[in-house]
């Protein structure tokens, strides 16, 4: 397939401290045992889609990531690292690598997205539609545990996870509208004169843009450079082309016919409308093209192009790592209800367990990690070359590598970084603890965030 | 589940007792209380209009009582003396099983007023299908009826069912086929709730918004503009409550259904119900006319079409929908097209071409006559040469030879045009002359309709002759009536509810004003989202920030508020309890406290006594202390404890430190004026100065000017607590 695939894996990272660090950029963050970035490009792989970019920001952390990527997927897979600058928004740094891309289409995949939603489909589905941008939708995910919501402070739970409002056809094929961010707490504002071509509009706030696009690359690069203030996909250039969908001329103008040869859409429009009569029994209908005849039925002179949704089903996992409360989650989901979503066995080769100790279901250890005595672990992810002693309990809590912990520890709802050192008896509950802290003995923390202070 | 049966069966046999209980009611309202019609309504109320040679009337009869309602209250209002003479001719009056009876009024100027009035007649005793006189419709009511009852019986809110179908406005005219506006309507999928009802939405505004509560409360809404209302209404006994509830309620749609809408406290619901394979359209304007008359003729409405409604004249229909009477005399060479109906005893001479019209009965239609998409009613004569295209002809109208109808005429009862005579396109004729009252107010089209037939009417038989003799010219050489002027603003809407087609041009016109406003909206909407997009991380730092800036800006209005308020009550001598009053309304309606009260009279207090004039310390302080005094009790009203008091001294200093540094200097003075004036309290003036102690140098300036007074206080009170 002619698909350039382009992975952001850069990201804010202030939603994660202390989880994040120089050493471990946002896209190896392990989640289960495995960095982030691994899901996506596993789910590319699997839908053979092999020809990858993936932006990093910053140089250091492009080493990290291309040096993990040479390691992981040395085979099948095509991968470019590029680096961009820091906080030059998702359109910024497609932007910057806009002259890497030659495909025919291009897709757009955040590198903090674990889904089991095959991204073959989506390109499938723009493909078919010969869409100039087809966005995946998923369902909202049921975000945290109930007992996590309620911790979570007021304002999460006055909105139940509404991230986007979007407007759909009758076919749910088309996307018609879309608001995120701040537009969504107003009123919404939707577009006639797409609701007269279209007639219907389903508006549904319980569908979240999952950040997967699928672009036709000369739209793309037209909309990067002509509008050279706009920062964000999500909220800039998907709306953007979603609201001017019924009148792109005055965008799309500056293609050359030729470059368009195989796409008698933009280039010869007369075409197309014969095109659209005859197949109109047989495909699905669309609106674009009656909208866009003149009154007498002679030849049209508007141009449009199609924005297009691919609806994931609801039984489908899909979830941006994006907070910490979406890393519990999906450490969760992941070895839980999603387990689907990792290839190979949940606990490792060679894990010393020491006598009494239970392991409970939905519970990961990583290879070469020692249990002692009498321990206890439920629901829980345990990372590499762990040393944990006796009397330990472990619940609702992610563990990295390389971490040791004391004898008689109690660990709940809390993330333990890399190389961090637990001494005896230490409590911790719903704590972040940055990689290579060390807490000293017999501390009880709640609800904090420990890290060490940076050199 | 067996248990839950044998209740549904047992509330199966309920609802029978129930209906046996309450026979089907219907309520049919005469009148449109609108003026679409003029001039024609001006002489015969719209509901008795022929619609292919049957009144209107008898098609919603007719359905009704096909439908299962027994019992029909017609309500008349204008001309209700001819609906009422009328229906009891009919056959309607002598129907088993179908009573109908009629409900007059005259000084009924709205549906609201109607419905108030059959509310105290106290006739509807259970649910009820409410519909206007010119609703045609073929659809079987047993469905939404149920939907209804059941509903009702989950949720005792869910009082009223619209009947909706879906008709896809024109995307040029933003016009159904039926010459309605568009209609916007939000309906959640599931449930069939209607949440959102814009029929006059504004054309300038390239958008719809949605209220952000609905999105909240429905995760999915679906947006109609492709759906059409019926204006069939089923309702329960509470909407004729609620008409009497809410006496402004006038509009059933515009008022009733938005106010249901829209008020969340009585928690009324609405839903709707779509019909796809039966007719219901209403007749609103003259485009609906022409188009539900086209409609009948090709059967749509079946079994409501004329040659089954009058059995009595046997009509038969011809090849390509031409329905002819059994006794029309028709030339040799006469031609008459398809969809066109003949009525009774009509002539029609040689040559003449006839098609995709309606003529009704004992005309006499001349020679090498073209009649195309016309409706010409009863005993109407037209001579040799005329043609006529997309008009509609009254009763008793002459057409001398020659006279030329354009698109869009309409010649009401008994007009004459002259010989020649080119009568132009969307021209309105009557024998009456129009009303110069026209009221432009919209909302009070309703009134001048019934109120103005009255005055109009005693010119049709008196001195008419004369009357017209002067102004005869305006329909040629020997021509009757008035041409009527259209009313400015309106001439360019004339075209969109005329019976003649609209123009090539006006589309093509329309289609270049549409991309030129959408290109405008676009570049709007470009510039909303780059400002939008510099706060791009929604996080909720930014929404905090404006809600902050919001309650400033409130305040700042607040606080001007207060101060003119003040100045008034100062300048013209108000009570301080009225003073105390007004400022009590501004609070609540800015939904401010009562510290912000303080504050806000403080400052115009302060603001007052810089301003009056001065030329020294000492006179400004007069002037404050003046006041102070004369104004203490309004500001004491809203001092209850001590926070409200260092606010006043907060703001005091604020003010020294910014809009009047005059005072900074007489600080001291003015806060022992305060203590002395017993507007602050001891405890107040040490707890300020406790509080200062920890800030800034900087903040402490009037904290050292005053520490004197402030030193002597905690003296005093200590030598209080010695005592």
């Amino acid at each position: 397939m002619d698909f350039q695939v382009v992975v952001l894996a850069g990201g804010n990272s202030k939603n994660l401290t202390p989880l994040i660090s120089k050493d471990v950029p946002k896209p190896l963050l392990p989640v289960a045992n495995r960095p982030v970035l691994y899901y996506v490009l596993h789910q590319l792989r699997q839908s053979n889609l092999k020809d990858l970019i993936v932006v990093v920001e910053g140089e250091d952390a492009a080493l990290h990531v291309g040096g993990w990527i040479s390691k992981t997927f040395v085979d099948g897979l095509h991968v470019e690292i590029a680096a961009v600058p820091e906080d030059i928004g998702t359109a910024g740094a497609l932007r910057a690598i806009s002259h890497h891309l030659t495909a025919k289409d291009i897709l757009v995949v955040s590198g903090d997205l674990v889904s089991d939603v095959p991204p073959g489909a989506v390109a499938a589905t723009h493909r078919r539609h010969d869409a100039a941008v087809t966005a995946m939708l998923c369902s909202v995910p049921v975000s945290g545990s109930l007992e996590s919501g309620s911790s979570g402070g007021k304002d999460k739970t006055r909105k139940p996870g509404r991230y986007n409002i979007i407007g759909l056809d009758p076919c749910k094929q088309f996307l018609l509208h879309i608001a995120t961010g701040s537009e969504i707490e107003k009123d919404s504002r939707l577009q006639k004169h797409i609701l007269h071509a279209v007639g219907q509009m389903e508006i549904r706030s319980d569908l979240m843009d999952a950040h997967m696009y699928a672009f036709k690359r000369s739209v793309l690069q037209e909309v990067l450079d002509q509008k050279d203030t706009f920062q964000s996909l999500k909220q800039d250039i998907v709306p953007y082309l979603v609201r001017s969908q019924l009148k792109s001329e005055a965008l799309l103008n500056g293609i050359s016919q030729a470059e368009e040869n195989g796409n008698e859409k933009l280039s010869s429009p007369n075409n197309q409308v014969l095109v659209s009569k005859i197949l109109a029994n047989a495909s699905t209908p669309s609106f674009h093209e009656p909208y866009s005849m003149e009154p007498d039925g002679s030849a049209q002179t508007r141009k449009t192009h199609k924005c297009c949704a691919y609806i994931a089903s609801s039984s489908s996992y899909c979830v941006r790592l994006n907070s910490i409360q979406a890393f519990m989650d999906i450490n969760r989901d992941v070895t839980g209800e999603a387990d689907h979503l990792l290839s190979d066995n949940i606990i490792g080769p060679s894990p010393k367990l020491g006598t009494k100790t239970t392991v409970g279901p939905h519970c990961m250890l990583g290879e070469g990690s020692e249990m002692g005595d009498k321990c206890q672990v439920k629901r829980s992810v345990i990372g590499r070359h762990c040393r944990i002693g006796s009397h330990v309990k472990i619940v609702n809590s992610v563990v990295m590598n390389h971490v040791t912990i004391g004898d008689g520890c109690i660990i709940q709802g809390s993330v333990v970084c890399s190389n961090v050192q637990l001494q005896e008896r230490v409590v911790l509950k719903d704590c972040l603890v940055g990689a290579g802290f060390v807490v000293t003995m017999g501390n009880e923390y709640k609800g904090e965030s420990l890290a060490r202070k940076e050199k | 589940m067996g248990a839950q049966k044998k209740g549904a069966t047992a509330r199966v046999s309920e609802d029978q007792e129930e209906l046996a209980r309450n026979p089907l009611q219907a309520i049919l309202l005469a009148d449109s209380f609108a003026t679409t019609f003029r001039p024609i309504t001006l002489e015969r109320p719209k509901v008795l209009l022929p619609l292919v040679n049957i009144p209107m009337i008898d098609y919603t009869l007719a359905w009704l009582e096909s439908a299962g309602v027994e019992e029909v209250f017609v309500f008349c209002c204008a001309h209700s003396k001819q609906v009422i003479d009328y229906l009891e001719s009919s056959q309607w009056s002598s129907q088993p099983n179908f009573s109908v009876t009629t409900i007059e009024s005259h000084n009924s100027i709205s549906a609201g007023d109607a419905l108030r009035l059959i509310y105290e007649r106290n006739v509807i005793h259970g649910d009820f299908v409410l519909i206007s006189g010119d609703t045609m419709s073929n659809m079987s009511l047993t469905q939404v009826l149920q939907e209804h009852k059941e509903r009702r019986k989950k949720d005792a809110n869910a009082i009223m069912t619209m009947v909706i179908k879906k008709s896809k406005p024109s995307p040029i005219t933003q016009q159904s086929r039926l010459g309605t506006d568009e209609l916007f309507m939000a309906i959640n999928p599931v449930t069939k709730q209607l949440l959102c009802y814009e029929d006059k939405a504004e054309r300038s505004k390239g958008f719809i918004s949605l209220d952000k509560t609905l999105i909240a409360d429905n995760p999915s809404i679906i947006l109609h503009n492709d759906k059409q209302d019926c204006y069939i209404d089923v309702c329960s006994q509470e909407v004729l409550s609620l008409f009497t509830d809410n006496f402004d309620y006038q509009h059933l749609r515009r008022h009733f259904v938005k106010g249901l809408l829209v008020d969340d406290i009585m928690g009324y619901k609405i839903f709707t119900h779509e019909i796809h394979s039966s007719y219901a359209a209403r007749i609103d304007n003259f485009r609906s006319y022409d188009t539900i008359s086209k409609d009948i003729i090709q059967r749509w409405t079946y079994p409501f079409v004329p040659d089954i409604l009058c059995g009595s004249s046997a009509i038969k229909v011809e090849r390509q929908g031409a329905y002819r009477a059994s006794d029309v005399t028709l030339s040799r060479s006469a031609h008459i097209g398809s969809f066109t109906f003949i009525g009774q005893g009509t002539k029609i001479g040689n040559d003449t071409k006839i098609s995709h019209s309606v003529v009704g009965e004992g005309c006499t239609i001349g020679s090498n006559v073209t009649i195309e998409g016309s409706y010409i009613w009863n005993n109407v004569t037209i001579e040799d040469g005329c043609q006529l295209r997309h008009a509609i002809v009254c009763d008793g109208v002459i057409m001398r030879s020659g006279a030329v109808l354009q698109p869009g005429v309409i010649l009401s009862f008994k007009v004459v045009v002259g010989q020649q005579f080119v009568v132009p396109a969307y021209s309105k004729v009557s024998l009456l002359q129009q009303p110069t009252q026209q009221d432009s107010d919209e909302e009070l089209e309703y009134a001048d309709n019934t109120s103005g037939t009255g005055e109009l009417r005693y010119k049709l038989n008196g001195d008419i002759a004369t009357d017209l003799s002067e102004t005869a010219y305006e329909l040629g050489t020997g021509g009757v009536g008035y041409i009527w002027s259209v009313f400015e603003g309106a001439q360019d809407e004339e075209w969109k509810h005329s019976v003649a087609p609209i123009p090539t041009d006006k589309l093509v016109k329309l289609m270049l004003d549409k991309d030129e406003d959408e290109e405008q909206l676009t570049q709007d909407g470009n510039v909303l989202s780059a400002s939008g997009e510099l706060k791009a991380d929604s996080d909720d730092n930014g929404s905090e920030d404006d809600d902050n800036a919001d309650s400033r800006d409130d305040y700042g209005f607040f606080e001007k508020e207060v101060e003119a308020t003040f100045l008034r009550a100062v300048h013209e001598n108000v009570k301080v309890d009225h003073a105390v009053l007004e400022v009590n309304a501004l609070r609540l309606s800015y939904n401010m406290a009562s510290v912000d009260c303080a504050g806000a009279i403080f400052y115009s207090m302060m603001k007052l006594a810089v301003e009056s004039p001065h030329h020294s310390a000492s006179e400004l302080h007069r002037n404050a202390a003046d006041i102070i005094t004369k104004w203490q009790k309004l500001l004491k009203s809203f001092l209850h404890d001590i926070d409200e008091e260092i606010e006043v001294i907060l703001k005091f200093e604020e003010m020294c430190l910014e809009s009047a540094k005059e005072f900074a200097a007489l600080f001291p003075q003015v806060l022992h004026l305060l203590y002395d004036k017993e507007i602050l309290q001891e405890d107040a003036i040490l707890r300020w100065a406790d509080e200062k102690e920890g800030a800034d140098e900087s903040d402490k300036v009037f904290l050292k000017s005053s520490e004197k007074f402030v030193q002597w206080l905690k003296e005093a009170e200590e030598e209080d607590e010695d005592d």
